[in-house]
């Protein structure tokens, strides 16, 4: 008997039929299963609902895990009694729980004993991030390089720590928070009219898979589905924010080892991409296209015409403009046997989308949780095996293809309909997970409602947030100087990160 | 193979890069809108759609002006539009939206009915930064739009640099600096050490309704309200995100280098 309660992407259970253990049991559950082949996709604190108790007065806390089963399409939850105090750390046997359980410490001040290296992930002091003390090797030879918040380029802001003999990296520690906005707390209690702006705009490059997974959330919680017409422009919309993103991707990789036609080219057909989601919305970005209940702009026979057409032009000449990236072999030579991941390494710390991927593993949530559009229509996972920059560039380039493959079907096979659906209100007392792949990989939310049917909490963990250790493993042992090709080749999200 | 490749296909293609600002300007997609204009003379006294559907507070009724629209925080989604009952708020499809002065972006009746555009810098500040101007750009809680179509004026389609502006990479190599973000507070501190690294006479410039006003995030304790609080901005380019012909503009309206500014106001 398994001690989870089973649900599929996009779906919900009741609260009460969530299996709730001590925390003890909790921990040693998730252990078990994910010792089985089971991955973390979320895992929080949420302040219990009589949030004060009785006898002692002091809060207490519920943890939920989420947990996906790739190979069985499924996802299960488990949660625990409300407690204060600490519960079993499960990093050092899965160290794919670390940041999860730093976070569980930071928000609710309960301790994973046994972590092994304790401190908080994004919380702010007055006007910076307490992200110190930052780990340092010992040693008369050792430098410390430290970069950042503020980069050498139009970026975001993060901290980097570099411990270093001469060119050689042993150690990077990545410390974020400075693009904190506090944006979960502000969906608490909701859903407001500003939530579905603040999700726009939590990673602004992936503002249409987090908008799809937020509004997925809603409409299950609702009890109804998105009209198929508004699910068919999302996953439209979905792969043209793939599509420009991984284009740019590859001109920046170009661009950090001076390989100039394709840096040039693909700066221009990024942003012909992001003029494609334009047509559809009139946004870049894709700002106001998704919204709960269905999308706001149809995409009409004669739009998808045009959107078709110049669609073909920019898939060929992207195909052009990387394959003289492949056939330089000075590019080559910094990109193969570069930042390499093991498998074994990306899998423990549970690392999603094309950076694993290029690691060889089959882990796309279209392909192993399919919902919404993606139900209907798939699209083959794109892996390559090395591990090293020049397979995270050649995912993307796979991925260019494939998304472009699907776009040309798809454009062709609109099911028409109505666009949206009322939206009833949200059920109460019940959680809700979707699952999207994002550019990035996998876009977790979980949204629980309380007795009234307000949101209680709305968690969101955007890939990066599995991500940015596999960037400092990938350093380890490199020469600091090929830090920015490794950084691109990853292109992590630092607000996504922070929230 | 591929060298010949990359030599024919630039031969092929010739110069990407736009004619803007001496040929025509690339047109905005159709259903961007560009800035919006307000007829409050067609509001009727008891009507709050807009008000009520704002997802920013961007509206709001003031006693002495009737109904105001802030396009400061306004992240033009076009909610007002639709629900409008009597159209006294329309788009323009004008892409020209930066101005100097935060009031500038607030719509009201009258003469105030469209924003009012950004001046240039004046003679002395242009004499000193209107043929090169190097920016460092920080971004304070910004969430990747707003950055992403900054950097985007670096490729060929724009070619910043051949108006002489360019982002540096050191606040001391730099004559201002270009804000995105609400400014999230765990940023204060960089952005004011950024800020007051950069050597004097400097500018400053907000990009994006978060950097003028905290767009979306206006109200979340974690962030502050948009850059001004904390540093003195020259610069207002509105959006979420300003589409970059927008940025554009207002980089070229500032430095004077956009020929007749008088006559595309009276547009």
């Amino acid at each position: 008997m398994t001690p989870f309660a089973t649900l599929s992407n996009a779906s919900s259970v009741s609260w009460d039929a969530i299996p709730q253990k001590t925390p003890e049991n909790m921990c040693s559950s998730i252990a078990e299963a994910m010792a089985n082949g089971a991955r973390i996709c979320s895992f929080f604190g949420l302040p219990s609902d009589n949030s004060i108790s009785l006898n002692s007065g002091s809060k207490t806390i519920e943890l939920v895990a989420v947990l996906a089963h790739d190979t069985e399409d499924a996802l299960s939850v488990i949660r625990s009694m409300p407690f204060s105090g600490s519960f079993p750390s499960l990093t050092p046997d899965h160290p794919q729980a670390h940041l999860f359980e730093r976070l569980i410490f930071e928000e609710h001040g309960l301790t994973p004993t046994g972590h092994p290296w304790l401190k908080p992930v994004r919380k702010t002091e007055t006007n910076a991030p307490r992200n110190s003390p930052f780990f340092e090797v010992a040693g008369s030879e050792i430098h410390e390089v430290a970069v950042g918040p503020v980069h050498a380029g139009i970026i975001e802001p993060g901290h980097f720590r570099f411990q270093c003999t001469g060119e050689k990296v042993h150690h990077l520690e990545i410390a974020l928070g400075y693009q904190h906005r506090g944006i979960e707390a502000a969906l608490t209690g909701g859903p407001f009219p500003s939530g579905i702006k603040q999700i726009e705009a939590l990673a602004g490059d992936t503002s249409v898979a987090h908008t799809t997974a937020y509004a997925t959330n809603l409409e299950v919680l609702s009890g109804t589905e998105a009209p198929l017409q508004a699910q068919w422009v999302r996953a439209i919309a979905l792969e043209l924010e793939r599509l420009a993103n991984h284009t740019g991707d590859i001109g920046a990789l170009a661009n950090d080892v001076a390989f100039l036609p394709t840096s040039s080219a693909c700066g221009r057909i990024r942003g012909d991409f992001l003029n494609l989601t334009a047509l559809i919305c009139g946004n870049r970005f894709g700002r106001s296209l998704v919204t709960p209940g269905g999308c706001r702009y149809d995409l009409e026979p004669e739009r998808a015409c045009r959107l078709r057409e110049r669609l073909l032009v920019s898939l060929s000449e992207v195909e052009q403009a990387a394959r003289w990236l492949w056939e330089s072999s000075s590019s080559r030579a910094r990109f193969e046997r570069i930042g390499t991941l093991t498998p074994d390494d990306a899998a423990r710390m549970g690392m999603v989308g094309p950076a694993v991927r290029a690691c060889g593993l089959v882990r796309d949530v279209r392909f192993d949780h399919p919902a919404g559009w993606h139900r209907f229509a798939q699209i083959p996972v794109s892996v390559w095996p090395d591990g090293d920059v020049q397979a995270r560039a050649r995912v993307r380039w796979l991925e260019i293809r494939q998304s472009g493959e699907f776009l040309k079907e798809q454009l062709a096979a609109a099911p028409g309909g109505p666009l949206i659906t009322p939206m009833p209100p949200l059920m109460p007392d019940t959680l809700a997970v979707t699952l999207v792949e994002g550019w990035r990989g996998e876009v977790c939310h979980v949204a629980i409602t309380d007795h009234q049917g307000r949101l209680r909490t709305c968690k969101v963990t955007d890939p990066s947030f599995h991500n940015w250790t596999g960037l400092a493993l990938a350093m380890r042992n490199q020469a600091i100087s090929d830090f920015p090709i490794c950084n691109k080749s990853f292109n992590l999200s630092y607000c996504g990160f922070d929230l | 193979m591929s060298t010949f490749d990359v030599l024919f296909h630039r031969i092929q293609t010739g110069c990407e890069t736009i004619a803007y600002p001496d040929g025509p300007a690339p047109a905005l997609p159709d259903r961007h809108g560009g800035a919006l204009q307000l007829d409050s003379t067609r509001c009727m006294d008891t009507c709050h759609a807009c008000m009520d559907i704002c997802p920013t507070q961007a509206i709001r009724r003031t006693r002495e002006n009737g109904i105001e629209l802030d396009l400061g925080r306004c992240l033009f989604c076009g909610s007002c539009v639709e629900v409008c009952p009597t159209q006294a708020i329309t788009p323009t499809n004008n892409h020209r939206m930066a101005v100097r002065k935060k009031d500038d972006l607030i719509l009201g009746s009258g003469a105030r009915s469209q924003l009012r555009l950004a001046e240039d810098l004046g003679s002395r500040l242009i004499a000193l930064l209107g043929r090169s101007i190097r920016l460092r750009q920080v971004s304070a809680g910004g969430c990747n739009a707003c950055e992403a179509d900054v950097n985007v004026l670096g490729t060929i389609g724009w070619d910043l640099g051949r108006f002489g502006i360019q982002f540096v990479a050191s606040p001391r190599h730099a004559d201002g600096i270009l804000i995105t973000g609400p400014v999230s507070k765990a940023m204060e501190l960089a952005l004011r050490k950024t800020w007051d690294a950069i050597p004097e006479p400097k500018i400053a410039i907000a990009v994006g309704s978060c950097a003028i006003s905290g767009g979306p995030f206006h109200a979340n304790p974690e962030t502050h309200a948009g850059a001004d609080g904390i540093i003195p901005i020259d610069l207002y380019i509105p959006g979420c995100p300003p589409h970059p012909l927008t940025i554009l503009d207002g980089l070229l309206r500032v430095l004077g280098k956009l020929k007749n500014s008088a006559s595309e106001h009276a547009e």
